[in-house]
C-alpha cells in the first residue's frame, strides 16, 4: 500500500503539472481539493482518466469521486480494492 | 478630432530572448520552449502555480502580458485585450488529437482539451489581473498592423477601453514569438500602423 500511496503521489505531480511540489509536500491524509493542495474540476476529470488509463478502473458515478479523491489515503484504499 | 493614441510600452518573445521596451531583458541557450517559459517565469520571480497547468500558447500570452503589466499601476482595469496570431490554437489541438488518435487507447485528457482554443490564454490573462473588459482573439496569416490600429483605436475611441493590450502571440512547432504592447492616451511612441509594423519587425 505504501508503494501506491507513493506511486499515486508521484502520478498526481506529472500528470496535473504541480511543478512547484514534490512528494515529500503531499501527505497521505492531506486534502486535495479546496484549501488542501488546492486542485481543481478539471483536474478531477484527470485523476478519473488516470485511474481508467493507469489502473483500469472506470468510475461510473461521478458522485463518487468525491470520497474516492478525497486524499491519498482513500485513492489508495479505492484503487487496492477495485483495480483489475 | 480623436485624442492621439500611444505604445506605452512594448515586449517581444522570441528565439531565446525577451525584450521589453528597446532592451534585452533575459537571453537564454535553451533547447526548448517549455524550459524557455519557464526560465522567463523564473526571471520574473513570479509566483502563480497555475502557469505550469497552461498549454505553451497560454504561457506565452502570459508572459508577455506580465512583461508589461507586472509594474504597471491598473487604474480603473478596463484594459481591452487584443491577440491574434497564424496558428491558432494547433500545438495544443494536435497533442489532443494524439490522446484520441487509437480507439484501442482512447484517453482524451481534460486538462488537454480546455486549451483548444487560443483565446483561452486572454481568459488566463483576464482571471490573472482580474480584467473584466472588452477583449478578443484574431487569427491572420501574417502580423495585421493594420487592422490592429483600427480595431484598437476604435476600443479606446469609443471608451469601450481605457487601455488595450494588444499584440501577436504564436505558437508552432519550434517556432515561439510574442509581440506584445500596451495602448494608452499618454506615451512617446505614437501608435500608428507604421510603427507598429517597425516594432514588430525590429
Amino acid at each position: 500500500m505504501d508503494n501506491l500511496k507513493q506511486e499515486l503521489k508521484e502520478k498526481i505531480i506529472e500528470n496535473l503539472n504541480l511543478e512547484d511540489m514534490n512528494v515529500a509536500d503531499i501527505d497521505d491524509n492531506d486534502v486535495l481539493f479546496g484549501d488542501g493542495l488546492g486542485l481543481d474540476s478539471i483536474d478531477a476529470l484527470e485523476l478519473i482518466v488516470m485511474l481508467d488509463k493507469d489502473y483500469g478502473i472506470k468510475i461510473a458515478d461521478p458522485k463518487k469521486g468525491k470520497s474516492i479523491f478525497e486524499s491519498i489515503n482513500t485513492m489508495a484504499k479505492f484503487i487496492s480494492e477495485n483495480r483489475n | 478630432m480623436n485624442k492621439k493614441l500611444y505604445i506605452q510600452s512594448y515586449c517581444k518573445i522570441a528565439n531565446n530572448e525577451v525584450v521589453l521596451n528597446d532592451v534585452v531583458v533575459l537571453k537564454t541557450e535553451l533547447s526548448d520552449d517549455k524550459s524557455f517559459f519557464k526560465s522567463i517565469y523564473n526571471f520574473l520571480n513570479l509566483k502563480y502555480p497555475k502557469f505550469f497547468k497552461m498549454d505553451g500558447l497560454s504561457k506565452l500570452t502570459y508572459l508577455a502580458s506580465e512583461l508589461i503589466l507586472k509594474d504597471i499601476e491598473i487604474k480603473d482595469r478596463n484594459i481591452a485585450i487584443v491577440f491574434s496570431n497564424s496558428a491558432s490554437s494547433l500545438e495544443t489541438d494536435r497533442k489532443y488529437q494524439k490522446s484520441i488518435n487509437d480507439s484501442a487507447s482512447y484517453f482524451p485528457s481534460p486538462s488537454v482539451f480546455v486549451y483548444t482554443l487560443p483565446n483561452i490564454g486572454i481568459g488566463e490573462v483576464s482571471i490573472r489581473h482580474q480584467l473584466k473588459s472588452e477583449n478578443a482573439f484574431f487569427v491572420f496569416e501574417k502580423f495585421n498592423a493594420k487592422f490592429n490600429y483600427f480595431y484598437e483605436s476604435n476600443l479606446m475611441h469609443t471608451k469601450k477601453a481605457t487601455n488595450v493590450l494588444g499584440g501577436w502571440t504564436n505558437l508552432d512547432g519550434q517556432v515561439a514569438e510574442a509581440f506584445v504592447y500596451l495602448l494608452s492616451e499618454n506615451g512617446k511612441l505614437e501608435f500608428t500602423i507604421e510603427n507598429l509594423n517597425k516594432l514588430y519587425k525590429k
